[in-house]
């Protein structure tokens, strides 16, 4: 076996598909930002989402499909969502046998919670720290392959770029260490990207602060098509914090919160009023949208700010503690009241990107030999995500695509080794001048205030309500950034431990994405999960049941659309007002 | 109104260069903590006498207290940096990299070391494969919170830092891979490789160096029961050793 298999990135994704790989003897070399165990996916609060019905409501895997595609408003590709939520089950079978401690049902058996969107309890949970113990097992496994001299890590090393050879094909990696900025070249058969989402583009978000998307964009200006960039999914329920939105998990609703305002002197529990059928438990785009409908347009938010209550003073405090204590804890570590006490006070926050990388149904890139699994790529959640899918989705992306890059790599006629070296000497040299260019940047702009005022504009037109003129100054704004991110200044700090010069790389991939996300809701004239326009404020199948498009040219994207797989489910209109009609598994 | 921080940093270009202090001046904002403060040095590179220098360099991710990265000493006590209320601090803020570990620059360290350590001890369940074998082994709920306890450890070195017995002169591996033996050998399939992982604590730099100075759990954030799966497994060695040397 010589094929040679590099994956990019050590959250769930990126450890699912090492172990897939080195179970099948391939050798890996694993690159990752931060150390693993720091990865993002430690964030996730709520849970994982599998049909195990063990609550006997009688859940199903067709049901769990059925509530992915609605809720996703049918703009996801329905054959590999169906594959998904089929193996779902056994994933979480898996990660159990693997360690994961999972709360648990008086008998024993994996206990279910249930989150937005969903019509049954199938959200499985480990305290409020699902996303953390599930790193950790995967993270150990690696450990376990390590030891036996199969995978190599290379922690706080980034990805730059990638090497292409003649035909096109992905053969390798330039990769930085963090700690010199010593830059090095990998050659590789096959590459898998799992490098997360892109969050860090808004600045104030929940996302962790190495979400810069950085990798994905570097893919995307060489070449990779980024689908569906506009779907960018905001999270009802954050604290307010000048550093970070802190995310307050769906699963307090889930597990009983109320939201509420006050409106003629009275709680007005308003998501109970509109959606009699979900109640607190609608999706996230729809929760959102009537929360800043409450605050923004009518004025309620609590103390006039745009703030709503989330309530769990009704709540058994022994249940909050076995089921919430995390989530809790952060309130009160960071706010400074005890929820069990008094409504914490909250706000919508940008969360997750429905889009990403454009992949096939093995998650290969339109780049041969690039592959990309979790939320890097677009795959698995169409127009807005369910809470609890994206941690089932991540881990399953991993399975497909390890044994797809190994096949991949297995199949090359040539192999890396067999190609000219100077094919990875130049790919070095390249980005070795581009990093002398970047220190000898010594302009008077500062790249964190650019990426503050990137990441305002963004917030402010980019997020829950889309307009057209509002985007195309957007756009304008970010050609502006581009513009004056020519004349920044990193200082003269040396390269060794110095941070100043990657987070400048990086804030070009994010204003090189930025557009691709504000320019794909321009063109888009229709509302849809969570691209949201009053002007076009239904759903538009005829015209835009479309898979978007963005590939890198010199004057900014150029979009061009795919149809829908719908094979399975016939899109019908979306709505959370009455209870969600059921349909046939044949149908 | 317009109220500042005072921060009084130490600093330090490389492995090898000498450590400097550095005070800075921040404008504050309520709830700010002090990853917050030592983001506007980046956007705003003046040190406490106006003079331009370079931006701190210090670790984070998460900002939730969930990831361990941005762990430093912060005024004598090792903490993360991200839940750190300027609030609750005293004035002026001294912050430090922790110092049982190689200082890259500034404040950050490189805690590699942490992650070999839980190599050593074999901190995994070994499964058969990833192929499906249907549902794990059934755990009762009161099991379950008891490991989970355990299965918390963000590896951010807090537990390091107090033990006076990880030093430059020893080899002790600290308490976090202790506890996380104890969580594995807990589990029903890790258990079967219990042996394994006792006999790697019993080697040099393992078990029998704490010296029970219990320093660890009073720091730990997230209130691992560290001195419990310490004493727990004092005793299994003992007993693995008692045993192995019977059956010589
Ligand atoms: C606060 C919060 C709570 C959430 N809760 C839930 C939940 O309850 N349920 C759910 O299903 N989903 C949840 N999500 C979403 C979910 O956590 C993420 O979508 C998922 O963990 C992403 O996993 P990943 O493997 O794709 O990426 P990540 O975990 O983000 O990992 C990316 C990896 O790539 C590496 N990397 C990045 N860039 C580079 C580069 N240039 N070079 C080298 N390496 C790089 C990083 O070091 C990291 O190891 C939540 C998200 C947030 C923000
Ligand atoms: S009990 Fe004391 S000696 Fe033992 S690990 Fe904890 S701090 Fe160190
Ligand atoms: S046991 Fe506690 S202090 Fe020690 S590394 Fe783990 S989380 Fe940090
Ligand atoms: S940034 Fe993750 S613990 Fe502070």
């Amino acid at each position: 076996m010589s094929g040679k298999v590099t994956v990019i990135g050590g959250g769930l994704a990126g450890l699912m598909s090492v172990i897939k790989l080195a179970e099948r003897g391939q050798k890996v070399d694993l690159f990752s930002l931060v150390p693993c165990k720091r990865s993002h996916s430690v964030c996730a609060q709520g849970g994982i989402n599998a049909a195990v019905n063990t609550k006997g409501e009688g859940d199903s895997t067709w049901e769990h499909f059925d509530d992915t595609i609605y809720g996703g408003d049918f703009l996801a590709n329905q054959t590999p969502v169906k594959n998904m939520i089929e193996a779902a089950p056994s994933i979480i079978y898996l990660v159990d046998r693997m360690g994961v401690q999972f709360n648990r049902t008086p008998e024993g058996f994996l206990d279910v919670r249930r989150l937005g969107g969903a019509k049954y309890s199938r959200t499985v949970f480990a305290g409020a720290t699902t996303g953390q113990q599930l790193i950790y097992a995967l993270d150990e496994q690696v450990r376990r392959y390590e030891d036996e001299g199969l995978v190599t890590r290379y922690e706080e090393w980034e990805l730059l770029s990638l090497v292409r050879d003649d035909e096109g094909c992905c053969r390798g990696v330039v990769v930085q260490d963090m700690k010199s900025l010593d830059i090095q070249v990998f050659p590789a058969d096959a590459v898998i990207l799992a490098t997360g989402g892109p969050g860090m583009i808004y600045v104030r978000s929940t996302n962790s602060t190495i979400n810069t998307g950085f990798a994905a964009a570097s893919a995307y200006m060489q070449g990779a098509i980024y689908a569906n960039g506009e779907f960018v999914q905001i999270h009802p329920s954050a604290i307010p914090g000048r550093d970070k939105l802190r995310l307050m998990s769906e699963s307090i609703r889930g597990d009983g919160g109320r939201v509420w305002v006050y409106k003629d002197g009275k709680p007005w529990y308003f998501l109970e009023d509109w959606y009699p059928a979900y109640g607190n438990m609608v999706p996230r785009d729809i929760a959102t949208r009537a929360i800043f409908k409450v605050c923004v347009d009518m004025k309620l938010g609590v103390e006039g700010e745009n703030k709503v209550y989330l309530d769990i003073t009704h709540l058994d405090p022994h249940d909050i503690d076995r089921k919430l204590a995390g989530v809790v804890d952060i309130y009160e570590k960071f706010i400074g009241d005890d929820p069990r006490k008094v409504p914490m006070e909250t706000f919508p926050a940008v969360h997750y990107s429905m889009g990403g990388l454009w992949v096939d149904y093995n998650q290969m890139t339109n780049i041969p030999g690039l592959f990309a699994a979790g939320e890097c790529e677009y795959q698995y959640h169409g127009a807005n995500r369910l809470g609890g899918n994206s941690l089932v989705a991540a881990i399953y992306a991993g399975m497909v695509v390890g044994p797809k890059a190994f096949e991949y790599s297995n199949g090359l006629k040539q192999r890396c080794n067999d190609l000219p070296g100077s094919l990875f000497e130049r790919a070095k040299e390249e980005e070795i001048t581009k990093q002398k260019a970047l220190f000898a940047m010594q302009g008077k702009e500062n790249p964190y205030k650019l990426h503050q005022e990137l990441g305002e504009w963004m917030v402010d037109n980019v997020t829950v309500v889309r307009n057209n003129d509002r985007l195309l100054a957007t756009d304008q704004k970010i050609q502006e950034l581009m513009e004056r991110y020519k004349t920044i200044g990193v200082g003269n700090s040396p390269e060794w431990g110095n941070q100043i010069v990657p987070f400048t790389r990086r804030l070009w991939g994010m204003l090189s994405l930025a557009r691709v996300i504000t320019l794909g809701a321009y063109h888009r004239n229709e509302s849809r999960g969570a691209h949201y326009k009053p002007d076009f404020p239904d759903r538009d199948d005829e015209n835009w049941l479309k898979t978007t498009k963005a590939e890198w040219t010199a004057n900014g994207p150029h979009f061009s659309y795919d149809p829908v797989d719908t094979s399975f489910i016939k899109p019908r209109k979306r709505r959370y007002d009455v209870a969600k009609e059921v349909t046939a598994q044949n149908g | 109104m317009a109220k500042d921080i005072r921060l009084v940093i130490k600093r330090q270009a490389n492995p090898k260069s000498a450590d400097y202090v550095e005070e800075f001046v921040i404008p504050y904002f309520p709830k700010m903590n002090v990853v917050a403060a030592l983001m506007e040095i980046q956007k705003n590179p003046l040190n406490a006498k106006g003079d331009v220098t370079t931006p701190v360099a210090w670790d984070c991710n998460c900002l939730e207290e969930v990831c361990g990265a941005c762990t430093m000493v912060i005024n004598g006590q090792a903490r993360q940096a991200c839940s750190a209320l300027v609030d609750q601090l005293t004035q002026p803020i001294h912050l430090a990299p922790l110092t049982k570990f190689p200082v890259v620059r500034d404040l950050v360290v490189d805690r590699k070391v942490m992650f070999d350590n839980l190599r050593k001890v074999k901190a995994w369940i070994e499964v058969d494969g990833t192929h499906d074998m249907g549902p794990g082994p059934r755990v009762s709920p009161k099991v379950q919170e008891q490991a989970y306890r355990l299965s918390k450890c963000m590896t951010c070195g807090c537990c390091m830092e107090a033990c006076p017995n990880v030093n430059p002169k020893s080899n002790f591996i600290g308490p976090a891979p202790i506890a996380q033996v104890d969580l594995m050998n807990s589990h029903p399939t890790g258990a079967l490789q219990r042996e394994r992982r006792l006999e790697a604590l019993m080697t040099e730099g393992g078990i029998a160096d704490c010296g029970n100075a219990q320093n660890c759990i009073k720091v730990c954030p997230k209130e691992v029961p560290l001195t419990r799966s310490i004493a727990r497994l004092n005793r299994a060695t003992t007993f693995h050793g008692i045993k192995s040397w019977f059956n010589k």
